[in-house]
């Protein structure tokens, strides 16, 4: 029975870190959202498989915060900026797919070989866990750092987000508090980030970052 | 006694794929129309048309050299011999350590190596469009491939199919990230070889969209009926591979018996229309890629199966 | 005893030199120099096969040559053998090849006094069993090659590649100097017996290795030393060319075999690091320059430097098995990588033979003047092709066997217990993979551009089939290749003396195996039966042939092929080499050449030609080279000033150098 509960548990943290690679290959925004929405998803699905394992039952409110907020909301509304800013059909890249994703496995690599050394005591299950958490964080800063679009940017940031959310049920015994406060700050995060982008948009007519680099005078 | 008896198996085999990879191919055509809510040709449409070609004088161009008329052969040996290499029934077949998984990719190597070069043989631009294309989406199907089968090898300990299936048909395996990852790879990666939809077309003849079809355009006669049928074993070779790693319930061990072996064959026949099916679906589903967008199509299944051997080597348990 | 013969044959060598140089002019100079080069070496061919398989123990000899108290240590064991089959092999090959090849040249007298002492000078390096002998057989090997690279010294670029091979060649020669007087230490204890006995500390060992690796890489083209190789190996005349790139860097790979799983005693685990990176993206990088050539034998030579990665790839995973201790992996690794100098002498050889074949008929090296000779050199075609096919490791040739066997050992490695090499085993893997797969792409368009479609130039529709001699030469590697792809068992087993000694273990008996397969581990693991695959591709190739043909249709037609109603199009409308090169560059060629394509059109209503200019920049020769070539010229030209000095400042000058080396001597600790 361990050997189960632990491959679903590894099935579902390594799918989160492939939904996030499907985002760094993703270059159509509403697609992107689409794959945001499945990443939510995993990531409360795998929440939940930690509050089953753990017996732990605030964990399963972990989840439906996920759910609701990630999964449904935030890709919603994201969906209906994107619209009225008209730019469903964009997205580019400061360099290709294929360098992103070359990056991309070295840094799960690293955050591997990391995770394994540092925790070399710790229960398996866990260890790989937070290795996997890791490279969900990295993933989305990678993101962030490879896009210039503000909206993939916010895509981006939420994945990181949710990283930390899969380190944090990994690790037993996190208080509900916490978690309910990341979500809340998240989705603060969230409504501040789209005033900017529609102040953005406004001013600059573009939400290309590039633009603003140049606003700034740091013409690369 | 038992010599004959192995050598009679592995020669059904051999029949086998030969007869039922036309069958598969007729198959997704008839799924695919059937989904586009058209009538659509019947199963056995492809038998009808490589006897009609097998029987039609060849056209060769004027400038073709004795290569041109050798590789189809060639091409359809190597096929062929890969394609029976594969446990599709029963494992453990008596010449199944002739080659291990690494060595049925390199054959299917040597046969894409030898259409590519029957492409430019004639001297057109068309031939050299399609060559140049498909060695371009080689280069990078081939490494992942190899990166899937390096991960695959690493969780059974082997690189023989035959002990690969049997090790993926017992409990030890359980669920692992890396299969994971390099399931979605295969399936990638057997798109591409087989020139489907997104890569590429098998039906159609237009320029801007072909690879595989503009590297045969010269081919007539029978020469086309070995390489259509070639195209039809890869197809199968692929499907019966992803049956036999990442489905292989019902192969027959290799024992002297008859009802496991009549299972394996209704097993086996019954996963190729699932897998065809699935085929007919994800190729009806999705849109052709531009030329250019492929390598990161290729690419990306080539960092996964990177990824899954990263895992399998960093740690044992993924 | 075989020590005396082989430098019995050496010294016969050296002496057809002179010979050479008093024959110079008469008409029958060039088949005696060549036919007796090809007797010596088939002679010392056979004594090194013999002492291989025979007589697995040493047999040395001490001339007393070169420094007084040391002597000329000479020694023949396994793996000094092995490289003397390899470099004999390539040898007459490339001899009996000259035989007719040589006849075209224009100036034989430039090349037939150095060809003998190059070949012997490559015998007396792996002879050698000190290292102030090796070290001079080294530089003899090195000024020889380059008197050969430049004997067609007409041409500018020649003589600059000369200039870059003969600065290189000198740089590799000093750091193997420093290396071998970090083994020697201040006794000077020189010969290879001395310096196997010392055991050096664990800095000294690793600044050796770094230092040979420099040494003996620059000399194999080990990225990023490879600079001169691309442009040395191609200007040598062809026949000089093979041997160059199919056997002296096979001499290279044997002086850091030597010196690094040998002299230096056990290695360091972080050593196979190294190693294993610079292997991984040497194969890599070279593959990717060569699809980018015009220049068919720079193609093959840029090809070489592919092969040497993934020989140098395997070795490293070599040492990491013996740092750790796993003898029988690192048998397996090492037999891979010893395989592949084998049959990567083969095939290049046959290559380069090729590629001169090509030259000698059409008078051009540029790929996109080629095409369509198929039709004219039948044979030449053919031979070209079953080495295309062997280096691109497909089966059922040689090259796939030793690329097979690498994997093998890859998938060995998991157990290995250290991160570094848990990061960079499988990332190699894949590079060699990579590798593989773009080395079949690049010999596709090879084959393709210069031997199928239509002929690209009036000289290309003019060749004629080459003579007999270097048909002969050709076909006997092309038989080679093919009996070791089919039948790898006898080779391996014919390799288990030289790994037993540098690796503690060997790989299983494999000759004895069922229906000749290769077994490297056990059978559940992993096998493969090259024969059989063989014989299973003609059967079902023939019996199809003949059931179509007898049953259904063998009927053919001749048409004109299909040109989208464009009729008569000039050849020059085919897919050329850099057209066939296109998608690859698109691919790979923005991250690792800076690749540029610069289209313009004409206004409508202009008569000017559009145009489409491909930019690539050699990044390594930018940002390595470059650099140090401004700094070198930037010093000479404030030395300057040290040309135009009286007597008095030149005698001032050596006055102080002199009391300068006088205190530090006094003053040494």
């Amino acid at each position: 029975m361990q050997g189960i509960t632990f491959d679903i548990a590894h099935m579902l943290a390594g799918s989160l870190v492939l939904v996030s690679f499907i985002q760094l290959y993703q270059q159509r925004l509403s697609a992107l959202l689409n794959i945001f929405a499945l990443h939510a998803f995993v990531l409360a699905l795998s929440v939940a498989w930690q509050a089953y394992v753990q017996d732990a039952p605030h964990l399963y409110i972990t989840a439906i915060i996920a759910l609701v907020f990630k999964a449904i909301v935030i890709p919603v509304a994201l969906r209906r900026i994107v619209i009225r800013l008209g730019i469903h059909r964009e997205i580019e890249n400061v360099f290709g797919v294929g360098l992103a994703m070359l990056l991309g496995i070295c840094l799960v690599a690293l955050s591997m070989v990391v995770m394994l050394r540092v925790t070399s005591g710790a229960d398996p299950l866990a260890r790989e866990d937070l290795a996997f958490a890791l490279s969900v964080v990295l993933l989305g800063m990678l993101m962030m750092v490879t896009r210039r679009n503000a909206v993939s940017q916010v895509v981006g940031f939420m994945s990181l987000e949710n990283g930390l959310v899969l380190a944090a049920t990994g690790a037993k015994g996190m208080p509900l508090v916490v978690e309910i406060s990341i979500a809340f700050s998240v989705l603060i995060a969230f409504i501040v980030i789209g005033i900017f982008l529609f102040r953005i948009r406004e001013r600059f007519d573009t939400v290309d970052m590039q633009a603003m680099d140049r606003f700034r005078g740091e013409q690369r | 006694m038992a010599v004959i008896y192995d050598f009679a198996l592995q020669g059904a085999q051999m029949l086998l794929v030969l007869l039922m990879a036309p069958l598969l191919t007729g198959f997704v055509r008839k799924v695919k129309a059937r989904l586009l809510s058209r009538q659509g040709p019947p199963l056995l449409q492809p038998y009808r048309d490589l006897l009609r070609l097998m029987c039609k004088d060849v056209v060769l161009a004027d400038n073709a050299s004795w290569l041109f008329r050798v590789i189809p052969y060639l091409v359809f040996a190597a096929t062929w011999v890969a394609a029976s290499l594969v446990p599709t029934f029963r494992s453990g077949l008596m010449f199944s350590w002739t080659a291990d998984l690494i060595a049925i990719i390199a054959v299917l190597g040597s046969a894409r190596f030898f259409l590519a070069l029957a492409g430019m043989d004639a001297g057109t631009s068309f031939g050299g469009i399609g060559s140049s294309r498909e060695v371009m989406i080689s280069s990078l199907a081939e490494p992942a491939m190899l990166m899937i089968v390096f991960v695959i090898a690493l969780i059974a300990g082997s690189t023989q199919l035959s002990t690969m299936a049997a090790f993926m048909n017992s409990a030890e395996v359980g669920l692992r990230v890396s299969l994971g990852l390099a399931l979605i790879a295969l399936v990638i990666v057997a798109v591409a070889e087989n020139a489907r939809i997104p890569v590429d077309n098998p039906a159609t003849h237009l320029e801007l969209t072909m690879v595989h079809e503009a590297m045969v355009l010269e081919y007539s006669g029978r020469h086309l009926a070995l390489i259509e049928l070639a195209a039809s074993l890869k197809l199968l070779l692929y499907v019966s591979l992803i049956a036999c790693l990442f489905a292989p319930w019902g192969i027959s061990p290799a024992i002297v018996a008859a009802v496991p072996i009549l299972i394996g064959v209704a097993a086996y026949i019954g996963k190729l229309g699932v897998l065809g099916a699935f085929l007919a679906v994800f190729e009806t589903a999705i849109a052709k890629m531009r030329v250019f967008r492929v390598p990161e199509f290729l690419g990306a299944a080539l960092m996964l199966a990177l990824l899954a051997t990263l895992l399998r080597f960093v740690s044992r348990s993924f | 005893m075989m020590v005396t013969v082989a430098l019995f044959g050496v010294l016969t060598l050296v002496a057809l030199a002179p010979i050479a140089i008093a024959l110079s002019g008469k008409p029958n100079a060039t088949g005696f120099v060549y036919g007796a080069c090809l007797i010596v070496t088939l002679v010392m061919f056979l004594v090194a096969l013999h002492s291989l398989l025979e007589q697995p123990a040493a047999s040395t000899i001490t001339l007393p040559l070169g420094l007084p108290w040391l002597g000329a240590h000479f020694r023949i064991d396994p793996l000094s053998a092995f490289f003397l089959v390899v470099v004999n092999l390539g040898a007459a090959a490339a001899s009996l090849f000259a035989l007719g090849y040589g006849r075209h040249e224009e100036a034989p007298q430039r090349v037939l006094p150095f060809f003998p002492l190059y070949l012997a000078a490559m015998n007396l390096v792996v002879l050698a069993d000190d290292a102030f002998s090796f070290l001079l057989s080294w530089e003899l090997m090195s000024l020889s090659s380059w008197a050969l690279v430049i004997a067609d010294h007409r041409r500018a670029e020649n003589m600059r590649a000369g200039y870059v091979y003969l600065l290189m060649a000198s740089f590799g020669t000093l750091t193997l100097l420093l290396a071998f007087g970090l083994m020697a230490g201040g006794d000077g204890a020189y010969a290879f017996d001395a310096i196997r006995a010392a055991h050096p500390t664990i800095s000294t060992a690793a600044l050796v290795l770094i230092l040979a690796l420099i040494g003996a890489g620059s000399k194999a083209g080990l990225v990023p030393l490879h600079a001169w190789l691309p442009l040395a190996h191609p200007a040598a005349p062809s026949h000089v060319s093979a041997l160059m790139s199919g056997v002296m860097t096979k001499v290279a790979v044997y002086g850091f075999i030597r010196i690094a799983f040998d002299l230096l005693g056990a290695p360091q685990w972080w050593w196979s690091l190294v190693v294993l990176a610079l292997g991984g993206v040497t194969a890599v990088m070279g593959v990717l320059y060569a699809l980018m050539q015009r220049d068919l034998k720079r193609v093959l030579a840029y090809s070489t430097i592919e092969n040497i990665g993934l020989i140098f790839a395997s070795l490293g995973l070599a040492l990491a098995f013996k740092a750790y201790a796993m003898d029988v992996a690192a048998a397996l690794a090492l037999t891979a990588a010893l395989l592949h100098v084998f049959n990567h002498s083969l095939f290049k050889s046959l290559l380069f033979f090729g590629a001169g074949s090509v030259l000698t008929a059409t008078g051009t090296r540029d790929m996109e003047k080629l095409g369509g000779l198929i039709h004219r050199m039948p044979q030449t075609a053919f031979v070209f092709l079953i080495g295309c096919t062997a280096i691109s490791a497909l089966p059922p040739l040689n090259g796939f066997v030793s690329e097979w066997l690498s994997f093998q050992a890859i998938l060995l490695s998991p157990q290995l217990p250290s991160w570094g090499l848990k990061l960079m085993v499988p990332a190699v893997g894949a590079l060699l993979a990579l590798s593989a797969a773009l080395a079949a792409a690049c010999f596709v368009r090879a084959f393709g551009i210069v031997f199928l479609g239509r002929p690209r130039s009036s000289e290309a529709a003019a060749a004629q089939e080459t003579d007999t001699n270097s048909l002969a030469a050709m076909y006997a590697l092309a038989a080679t290749c093919l009996i070791a792809g089919i039948l790898p068992g006898i080779f391996i087993d014919a390799l288990a003396p030289v790994v037993q000694v540098l690796a503690g273990a060997r790989m299983p008996v494999q000759t004895g195996a069922e229906w000749m397969s290769i077994v490297p581990i056990a059978e559940s693991r992993s096998s493969y039966n090259g024969l059989l695959v063989f014989a299973f591709m003609v059967i079902t190739g023939t019996a199809t042939a003949f059931a179509i043909h007898r049953f259904a249709s063998d009927k053919i037609r001749r048409g004109p092929a299909w040109g989208c109603g464009y009729p008569d199009a000039s050849p020059l409308t085919q897919y050329s080499a850099s057209s066939f090169a296109q998608p690859i560059r698109r691919v790979f060629g923005s991250l690792v050449f800076r690749a540029r394509e610069i289209g313009t059109m004409p206004p409508p209503g202009s008569r000017a030609p559009a145009t489409l200019t491909v930019q690539l920049r050699d990044l390594i020769w930018d940002t390595l080279y470059a650099p140090i070539a401004t700094a070198v010229g930037n010093i000479a030209e404030r030395l300057n000033y040290l040309q135009f000095l009286t007597i008095r400042s030149y005698l001032t000058l050596v006055f102080a150098a002199l009391v300068i080396l006088l205190t530090v001597l006094a003053t040494w600790p």
